[in-house]
C-alpha cells in the first residue's frame, strides 16, 4: 500500500508542482500590472499579513492586459495571422502529405518499413538544423536561385527568405513526418477487397478512392491535421527565422514581449490567450483519437 | 495486391527528395572552401577545424549532452512510473487530473510552457543554470516517455504479472522480475526519445537558463540569426551524421532481435 502511494505520489507531485502551479502564476501574473521591481511585476502576495494582506492583493488584481490586449492591434492581427498560418499550412501539408503515405501503403511488404524509417528519420534529426538548412537554400543569393538562374527560368534572384512564403515551406518541410504517419497507418489497415469490391460493382478507380478510400482514412488525415495545426500556432523558430520582419506569429509576439519589452504580465496574458485559443482543437483532437480506439476496440 | 503506379512512385521520388534534399545540401555546403556559403570555392575540412577549435561550442555540447543525459534517465524513471499508474493504477482520486496533466504537455506550445516553467524559478528564488532546465526538461519529457511506456503495458498479457504475484512475488518484484524485461525495449526507445527531445529544445532551454548553461541549439540559434555561417553547416552535418548511424543501427539491432525472438518461438513450439 505504501508503494502504491508513493508510485502515485512521486509524478502526481513533480507534475503539479512543474506544470499546474506554473500555469497558476502565468494566470496569476497576466492579471498583474508592470512595475519597475524585481521582479518586474505588481502586486506581490505577503502572506505573513495574514487575510487582509490577501485580500488587498486580490483586489489589485484586474483584467487590464487583456484589455490592452484587444485595444492595440499587434496582437489580435498577431493571432489572426498565426490562425491563418497554421490553417493553410495545414492544407499544404494534407496536400503535399496525402500522396506519399498513399504511396507507402500501395508499395511492396517488404519495403515498407524501410520507407517508414525513411520518414521517421528527419523526426530524430534536430529541428532548429532542419529550419536553418532552407536558409541557405531560399536566401537570395542561395541554392534554389542560382538553380533558377542558372536554367535560366528567372532573370532577378527571387526573395523568398524572410517572407511568409519560407514560413510555409518550413512548417510543410517540417510537419510533414506528423501528417504522413497517421494517414499511412490507416491506409495500411486498408482492406483492398473493399476497392475490389467497388471496382467490382462498376466504380472507376479514381471513384472509389473517394467513395472508399479517402473515407476510410478520414481518422488518420484528421489527426495528422491536429498534429500539424496544433504546435504550428505556437510556433517560434521557424517564423523567426525564415519569416522575417514580415511574418507575425503570436509565439514570436510572446517571445519578444517577454525577452525584448520585459513585460511580464502582457506577455502572461498572451499566453493565457493562446491557450484558450488552443483548447478547442486539443479537445477536438482527444475526441477524434478516442473514437479510433473504440472503433478499433 | 494492387500494382504500383507511376503517380505513386513519382509522389515517393518527390517526397523523399522533398524531405531530403536540404540537408544533402546543408551537408555538401560544409565542405565548402569559401566563407561565403553560396558560392562553391572547392573541397575543404577546414570549418570541422575551426568548428573544433571553438571553446564556446564545444562548452555548450557538453552542457547539452549533460543535460540531456540527467533530464532523459529523471523522465524515464518518472515517466515510466506514471505509465505503470495510468495502466495499472486502478482508481484514485484525482486520476482525471493526473492524466490530463500527462497529456497536456504534449500539446502545449512550448512558448507556454517556458514562460511558465521560468516564471516558477523566479517565483520560488531557484537560480537558473543547468538544474532549472534539467527539471523544465524532464517534465515535457517525461509526458512523452508515459505515452510510449503505457502503449506497451496496455498490449501485453496481463495474466504474467499475476502468475508472478500468486507466486509470492512483492510487487516490486513483480515489476523488477517479469514487467520490466518485458516493456525493455519501450523504456529504452522512450529513453533515446526524451534525450533527443532534450538535445533539440531551444524554445523551453532559452527560457529555463541562466548564465553559464547555454546549451548548443541556444548558441546555433544566435549564430544562424544573423545569417548561414558554415562553422553551423559542419556541426549540423556532424548532428545529422550521429543521428543517422544510430537510427539506422537500432533499427537493425531492433530487427535481429526480432528474429532471434521468432526463432526461439518457433524452437519452443518445436520442443512442445
Amino acid at each position: 500500500m505504501m508503494r502504491r502511494t508513493f508510485l502515485i505520489a512521486l509524478p502526481y507531485i513533480w507534475l503539479l508542482a512543474l506544470f499546474l502551479v506554473p500555469f497558476a502564476i502565468v494566470l496569476k501574473i497576466s492579471l498583474s500590472d508592470i512595475a519597475l521591481a524585481r521582479p518586474p511585476y505588481m502586486p506581490q502576495l505577503d502572506l505573513t499579513g495574514g487575510l487582509a494582506a490577501v485580500w488587498d492583493f486580490i483586489t489589485q488584481l484586474d483584467f487590464e492586459n487583456f484589455v490592452f490586449l484587444t485595444s492595440d492591434d499587434l496582437y489580435w492581427k498577431a493571432y489572426l495571422s498565426s490562425l491563418k498560418i497554421a490553417a493553410l499550412s495545414t492544407a499544404i501539408t494534407l496536400v503535399v502529405g496525402y500522396p506519399i503515405a498513399y504511396a507507402m501503403a500501395r508499395a511492396a511488404k517488404e519495403w515498407r518499413p524501410t520507407l517508414l524509417m525513411l520518414v521517421i528519420l528527419p523526426f530524430w534529426t534536430s529541428f532548429l538544423i532542419r529550419v536553418y538548412s532552407w536558409m541557405g537554400i531560399l536566401s537570395t543569393e542561395g541554392v534554389l536561385n542560382q538553380f533558377l538562374i542558372g536554367i535560366g527560368a528567372i532573370s532577378e534572384p527571387l526573395q523568398i527568405l524572410n517572407t511568409q512564403t519560407a514560413v510555409y515551406i518550413g512548417i510543410v518541410y517540417t510537419y510533414l513526418p506528423f501528417m504522413i504517419l497517421p494517414i499511412y497507418s490507416a491506409l495500411e489497415k486498408l482492406d483492398d477487397s473493399l476497392l475490389e469490391a467497388a471496382e467490382d460493382l462498376g466504380c472507376s478507380r479514381t471513384t472509389a478512392f473517394w467513395l472508399v478510400t479517402l473515407p476510410l482514412s478520414k481518422g488518420g488525415v484528421i489527426a495528422g491535421c491536429f498534429l500539424v495545426f496544433i504546435p504550428t500556432l505556437g510556433e517560434f523558430v521557424i517564423p523567426s527565422l525564415l519569416g522575417g520582419s514580415e511574418t507575425l506569429m503570436i509565439g514570436k509576439v510572446l517571445w519578444e514581449e517577454f525577452f525584448s519589452n520585459r513585460d511580464w504580465p502582457v506577455a502572461s496574458a498572451v499566453a493565457v490567450i493562446l491557450l484558450l485559443i488552443l483548447i478547442i482543437p486539443i479537445v477536438l483532437f482527444q475526441r477524434n483519437e478516442q473514437k479510433q480506439r473504440e472503433a478499433e476496440g | 495486391m494492387r500494382q504500383f503506379s507511376w503517380f505513386n512512385a513519382t509522389s515517393l521520388t518527390l517526397g523523399f527528395a522533398f524531405l531530403y534534399l536540404p540537408m544533402i545540401i546543408l551537408v555538401i555546403y560544409s565542405f565548402n572552401e569559401s566563407r561565403l556559403v553560396t558560392v562553391w570555392a572547392g573541397f575543404s575540412t577546414k570549418w570541422y577545424g575551426e568548428l573544433l577549435q571553438n571553446e564556446e561550442f564545444l562548452d555548450a555540447a557538453w552542457v547539452t549532452v549533460k543535460v540531456a543525459f540527467f533530464s532523459s534517465t529523471l523522465a524515464t524513471v518518472l515517466g515510466t512510473m506514471a505509465a505503470q499508474v495510468l495502466v495499472r493504477g486502478g482508481r484514485f482520486p484525482g486520476r482525471t487530473l493526473f492524466s490530463g496533466m500527462i497529456y497536456a504537455p504534449l500539446v502545449m506550445p512550448e512558448v507556454i510552457t517556458g514562460l511558465s516553467l521560468l516564471l516558477l524559478f523566479i517565483g520560488i528564488g531557484l537560480d537558473r543554470g543547468v538544474l532549472t532546465v534539467v527539471l523544465a526538461h524532464t517534465t515535457f519529457s517525461m509526458c512523452f516517455v508515459s505515452v510510449v511506456v503505457s502503449s506497451r503495458l496496455t498490449s501485453f498479457d496481463r495474466s504474467l504479472e499475476e502468475a508472478a504475484l500468486d507466486l509470492g512475488a512483492s510487487p516490486f518484484d513483480a515489476f523488477r522480475l517479469v514487467t520490466l524485461p518485458i516493456i525493455a525495449p519501450a523504456v529504452i526507445s522512450s529513453w533515446l526519445l526524451a534525450f533527443t527531445l532534450s538535445l533539440d529544445d531551444l524554445v523551453i532551454a532559452s527560457f529555463t537558463t541562466g548564465p553559464g548553461a547555454t546549451t548548443l541549439p541556444i548558441k546555433v540559434f544566435s549564430a544562424v540569426r544573423l545569417g548561414v555561417s558554415p562553422e553551423i553547416n559542419a556541426l549540423s552535418t556532424i548532428m545529422i551524421g550521429i543521428v543517422t548511424v544510430g537510427v539506422i543501427t537500432a533499427s537493425l539491432v531492433s530487427k535481429r532481435t526480432a528474429l532471434q525472438q521468432a526463432r526461439a518461438e518457433q524452437a519452443a513450439a518445436r520442443t512442445a
